[in-house]
């Protein structure tokens, strides 16, 4: 079984991130950078098939600056079998439907059974690129899974995917796109043996032209939904912090909440 | 007439999600400075009786496909036929709830249609132009983006509890379209066997005015009991830190934060909960928060509108006997 994990290089969730005075974006300094939570239990459901089948491949795609190779890098050491980095002043500033368009273009050309991602990533919040690729690939699609089942012999899949208060459990014929959520598995650190390893294996590398795309396709000038401007959240005023005996702090504070706050 | 502004109108178990009422609101608001007319789309089987709340929310047109195929949601056989529709219409806006559904299918329908999408949007307006401007918060909430859509049929899943819904008008009455929906030519490739409902009655965390959570500090499984006691007295939902999660103490759908669900209830009570950055950032846009922990510093107090400094064990069976007395015993 042949599997492409999508992985996106993020700031970790640990983070301040400030946005920059003129709002024109955040600022970069002092942040670390990691693979998108999500995209780890993808990479690792991706690792553990392999296993299980005892064949197949993983490949790992990322389209980001030269810094996001750290991310294939870790996804290598962990037992991904080869990278693939989209990588060019071009490609930035897209928004999902930018970054889906060139992801899918690139996937396009591997063989694959299976295309997992993450259910969205933690800096954009978007969760679209997943299902976007999967409408441009011809794929069926399952999202927010927490569970994956392969049965490769039948080319399907079951899955279970997280609504409102349920779980769905769906029949799903491969190939097909698969966003994952957290519950999926508990992901491996890579072991020292696997970063020795890693520096070995091989990355490909992609500009938009050797994905037959043209600048203006990807990256800003190909996307369709354009930051104006960013700006902090909004601050909260200080509380109150309620004095007393416990029967005194919940009585007042019901009496707050009702008379203050007029919530209850 | 140009375009429109248009819902999908999401239901669930015969009755309309309450973010579609929502949408409708602020489609209500974009559709008036557009001069356009409002409509929503309302698809599955037997849901025909729908059409008639969404008039009273507002819809002038309402666009209706009934057909077995379409009976349970599956992205393809909705994908296809809600593009087909905006194909024909053209429709100015397309707004969705930011559901597990409408996420699900607004990225497949916006991609189909080449359309720009914004996600889990908080606010809706628009620009001189007319051109649709949303504004979603990123990093969780730590950054609010002001973004702008560019094209026609400009898509946004809007999230629930950001717009009041209006007051219905029970005399209004819709044009209601009959749209055609056989089952999708691509074929049926996913088929869904069997949902699982969790604990019955529970209160969805997304859609709730009111959220109860617990973090570490409340020491156990078993004293979420008490949480859910102060929950059931305040019709609330439960939610939880990604600490009570990972002890497997609630199941991960509880939890609040970064990587569990982002929510903005119009009360928010911390119990036991320290206030990491994570766990901030999926809470701080509520209405009101009210801390309980036993530690004066715990972060969580610098974004608390009411504080008590004190021990749950002892604070919180007070608070449910005095929301009580209020509440249940007038
Ligand atoms: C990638 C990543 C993603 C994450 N995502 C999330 C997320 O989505 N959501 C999330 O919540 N966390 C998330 N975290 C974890 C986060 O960093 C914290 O570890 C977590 O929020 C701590 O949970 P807590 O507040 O329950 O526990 P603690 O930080 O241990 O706090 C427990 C609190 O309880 C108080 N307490 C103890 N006893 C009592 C008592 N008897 N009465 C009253 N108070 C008491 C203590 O004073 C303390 O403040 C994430 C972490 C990482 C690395
Ligand atoms: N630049 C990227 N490179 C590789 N994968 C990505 C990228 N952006 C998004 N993805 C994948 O798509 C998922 C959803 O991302 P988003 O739509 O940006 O929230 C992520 O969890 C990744 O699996």
């Amino acid at each position: 079984m042949k599997i492409i994990v999508c992985l996106k290089q993020v700031p970790d969730t640990a983070a301040t991130i400030k946005v920059k005075p003129d709002g024109s974006g955040v600022e970069t300094e002092g942040i670390t950078y990691v693979i998108n939570p999500y995209d780890e239990f993808a990479l690792e459901e991706a690792l553990r098939i392999k296993e299980r089948l005892g064949e197949g491949e993983v490949t790992v795609i990322t389209l980001g600056p030269p810094k996001a190779k750290e991310a294939l890098r870790t996804a290598l050491a962990m037992g991904a079998d080869k990278g693939v980095h989209l990588s060019d002043p071009a490609f930035e500033g897209g928004d999902s439907y930018a970054t889906a368009k060139a992801l899918a273009r690139a996937i396009q050309g591997l063989p694959y059974d299976l295309i997992l991602c993450g259910k969205q990533a933690v800096d954009d919040d978007a969760a679209q690129v997943g299902p976007a690729m999967a409408e441009l690939l011809g794929l069926p699609q399952a999202c927010v899974i927490t569970k994956l089942e392969i049965d490769a012999n039948r080319k399907k899949a079951v899955v279970h995917r997280q609504i409102e208060g349920a779980s769905e459990i769906m029949e799903v014929s491969l190939p097909a796109v698969f966003t994952a959520q957290k519950g999926l598995n508990e992901p491996r650190y890579p072991s020292l043996k696997g970063i020795m390893g890693a520096k070995k294996k091989e990355i490909a590398e992609h500009n938009p032209s050797s994905l037959g795309l043209s600048p203006e396709e990807v990256g800003l000038a190909g996307s369709k939904v354009k930051i104006l401007k960013l700006s902090p959240p909004p601050s909260r005023a200080t509380g109150k912090i309620l004095e007393g005996e416990p029967r005194e702090q919940a009585s007042q504070l019901v009496k707050l909440l009702r008379e203050e706050a007029k919530i209850i | 007439m140009a375009g429109g502004v248009w819902v999908f109108a999401e239901h669930r178990d015969g009755s309309l999600r309450k973010v579609t009422l929502e949408a409708m609101s602020a489609g209500k608001g974009l559709a008036g400075l557009l001069g356009e007319e409002l409509a929503a789309v309302l698809m599955g089987e037997g849901v025909a009786p729908l059409a008639d709340t969404l008039a009273h929310h507002g819809a002038q047109k309402v666009f209706l496909a009934q057909d077995s195929s379409l009976a349970k949601y599956t992205t393809n056989a909705y994908a296809t036929v809600l593009s087909q529709l905006v194909l024909q219409n053209q429709p100015s806006i397309l707004l969705f709830g930011a559901t597990a559904q409408g996420r699900d299918l607004a990225p497949r329908v916006a991609m189909r249609l080449e359309a720009p999408l914004a996600s889990d949007c908080t606010a809706l307006s628009l620009d001189e132009k007319g051109r649709l401007v949303a504004t979603r918060p990123i990093y969780a909430g730590k950054v609010i983006a002001t973004v702008l859509a560019e094209g026609s049929s400009q898509m946004a899943t809007l999230r629930p509890n950001m717009v009041p819904i209006s007051e219905p008008d029970s005399l209004r009455k819709a044009e209601v379209v009959k749209v055609s929906a056989g089952p999708s030519p691509e074929g049926i490739r996913t088929r869904i066997l069997e949902v699982v409902q969790e604990v019955a009655g529970a209160v969805d965390l997304a859609e709730a005015d009111i959220i109860v959570s617990g973090g570490r500090g409340i020491k156990g499984p078993e004293n979420f009991a008490i949480i859910r006691e102060l929950a059931s007295v305040l019709r609330a939902a439960v939610g939880a830190s990604r600490a009570a999660v990972d002890a497997g103490w609630i199941p991960h759908q509880h939890q609040v934060g970064q990587t569990g669900k982002v929510v903005s209830p119009k009360l928010y009570i911390a119990c036991g909960i320290s206030g990491a950055i994570q766990h901030l950032a999926g809470m701080r846009s509520s209405k009101c928060i009210v801390a309980i922990n036993k530690d004066p510093e715990a972060p969580i107090f610098k974004v608390a509108d009411y504080g008590i400094v004190g021990d749950f064990f002892q604070v919180v069976p007070l608070l449910t006997e005095e929301f009580k007395k209020l509440l249940v015993e007038g």
